[in-house]
């Protein structure tokens, strides 16, 4: 009993010691990132279709909430590596389609599973003039806290997503051996091929 | 029979390293030097889980209640943590190991022998830390990437670390061997049940599963030897060659 008025107490120090230093710090990316992901997580607490597993509905949350903050082209770019300035624009575009379908469907398969998650920010390490920064998060649920990291970049005023890091691993790095695997062994349209099929079989099962 | 599986397991890894040495050669990889094998190895994993794990895991989580199962991993957990205490203090991380160390004690004393973990309520937060990590921290590279038989995703630091951390769990409490087997047992079906959606999620997401869960593996450890937060690589850069050569 004493020990959890004590914790509540330090907590509460610890919360009201820090805010303000993250405001002033806060300048937009933090920010940012706090409002997706709380908007994301009160749409998914109050939508029974969404966590019984509606793949359309979540991709319809994913596409008006998220994409819209992240530079998907880069994000692609950055996963196919020096291949990319050998592509063609309809190559390019292509892989950046069959790309988006199988990361949103990654973070639908996620999003599934959320319940009771809160996210909480790390202090932002940034200066006032940097134009690109790491945004470190955790969500916290039942079991262990869960790494969930942001690269963002700046763009004119606003700030964009281009990496993600899944409990260590930053997923454009993920793909970028596995995209070279396939290029190296069916070429851009053979690794197209693979993701569309991939994609397909994913939608029906 | 566990004990007789642990002592046959040293020459195994013995004799892993002696063929990645020599694999190391033809190497496609630096990373991954023995990768025809490894792969070989990973199928018959796969295998067994599809065969075996898998529906043993599902089968415990549509059968137990879920108050039963959080106790059986709150159990495993809190063994876990001890280890973890140990470890941050050879890594020279008194204040977390303090930290780790008041988590034992207050589910311990308060949650019923570790059935339930009062700490998690109180904001003490679990950092699982293993012998692995520990090496790492003072500087052991990695090594090759290794899977093993049974145990999965390791390489050549995690390899040697694993007879010290085996020492560690709650079957090694026990000289009954039928015992050990059934402690080992329910442990790994708790591990496989918590890991469930994850698995279904990598079925989806994965061009090739075996090259997904290798380097997902090697990043994952890399950042959790620098807690989170390891310092970027050199060639993590946008234009990286990404093929030296042909993959």
């Amino acid at each position: 009993m004493l020990f959890k008025q004590a914790f509540t107490a330090l907590s509460m120090a610890l919360t009201i010691g820090l805010t303000p230093a993250v405001a002033v710090a806060a300048t937009a990316p933090d920010a940012l990132i706090k409002q997706i992901s709380t908007e994301v997580i009160d749409t998914v607490k109050s939508d029974k279709a969404i966590q019984g597993g509606d793949v359309a509905k979540i991709i319809a949350l994913v596409d008006t909430k998220v994409m819209p903050h992240v530079n998907f082209q880069r994000m692609t770019a950055s996963a196919v590596g020096r291949h990319w300035r050998t592509a063609t624009p309809e190559q390019q575009k292509r892989l950046q389609d069959e790309f988006k379908i199988l990361i949103v469907r990654t973070y639908a398969g996620a999003l599934t599973q959320v319940k009771d998650q809160t996210v909480q920010l790390k202090p932002l390490r940034a200066a006032a003039e940097d134009t690109e920064v790491v945004v470190r998060t955790e969500v916290k649920g039942k079991g262990d806290a869960i790494q969930l990291d942001y690269r963002l970049e700046k763009s004119g005023s606003d700030w964009r997503i281009y990496d993600v890091n899944v409990l260590g691993v930053w997923l454009v790095e993920q793909y970028r051996s596995s995209f070279a695997q396939e290029i190296g062994s069916v070429g851009i349209d053979g690794l197209i091929a693979k993701l569309a099929e991939r994609n397909k079989s994913a939608a029906k099962g | 029979m566990k004990r007789c599986l642990e002592r046959r397991l040293i020459p195994l890894a013995a004799a892993t390293c002696l063929i990645a040495l020599t694999g190391a050669a033809q190497a496609q990889s630096a990373k991954d030097p023995i990768e025809g094998w490894n792969r070989a190895v990973f199928g018959f994993n796969d295998g067994l889980d599809a065969a075996l794990l898998k529906p043993l895991a599902t089968g415990y989580k549509a059968v137990v209640p879920e108050l039963v199962r959080n106790g059986v991993s709150n159990v495993f957990n809190n063994f876990g943590d001890g280890w973890s205490a140990i470890n941050q203090l050879l890594q020279g991380k008194p204040v977390a190991a303090a930290q780790m160390a008041m988590r034992v004690a207050t589910n311990s004393l308060f949650g019923i022998a570790g059935l339930f973990d009062v700490a998690a309520d109180l904001g003490i937060e679990r950092q699982p830390e293993d012998f692995g990590q520990t090496l790492g921290r003072w500087g052991l590279p990695a090594g090759p990437y290794l899977v093993l038989p049974l145990l999965g995703p390791s390489s050549l630091r995690e390899t040697a670390a694993l007879p010290v951390d085996m020492q560690w769990r709650p079957a090694a409490l026990t000289n009954d061997s039928a015992t050990q087997v059934g402690l080992s047992a329910l442990q790994l079906i708790d591990v496989r049940a918590g890991l469930l959606g994850a698995s279904r999620i990598l079925d989806e997401i994965a061009l090739d599963k075996y090259q997904f869960v290798r380097d997902a593996y090697l990043s994952r450890r890399r950042s959790q030897v620098y807690d989170g937060d390891p310092p970027d690589l050199p060639e993590a850069k946008d234009d990286a060659p990404a093929t030296p050569g042909k993959p």
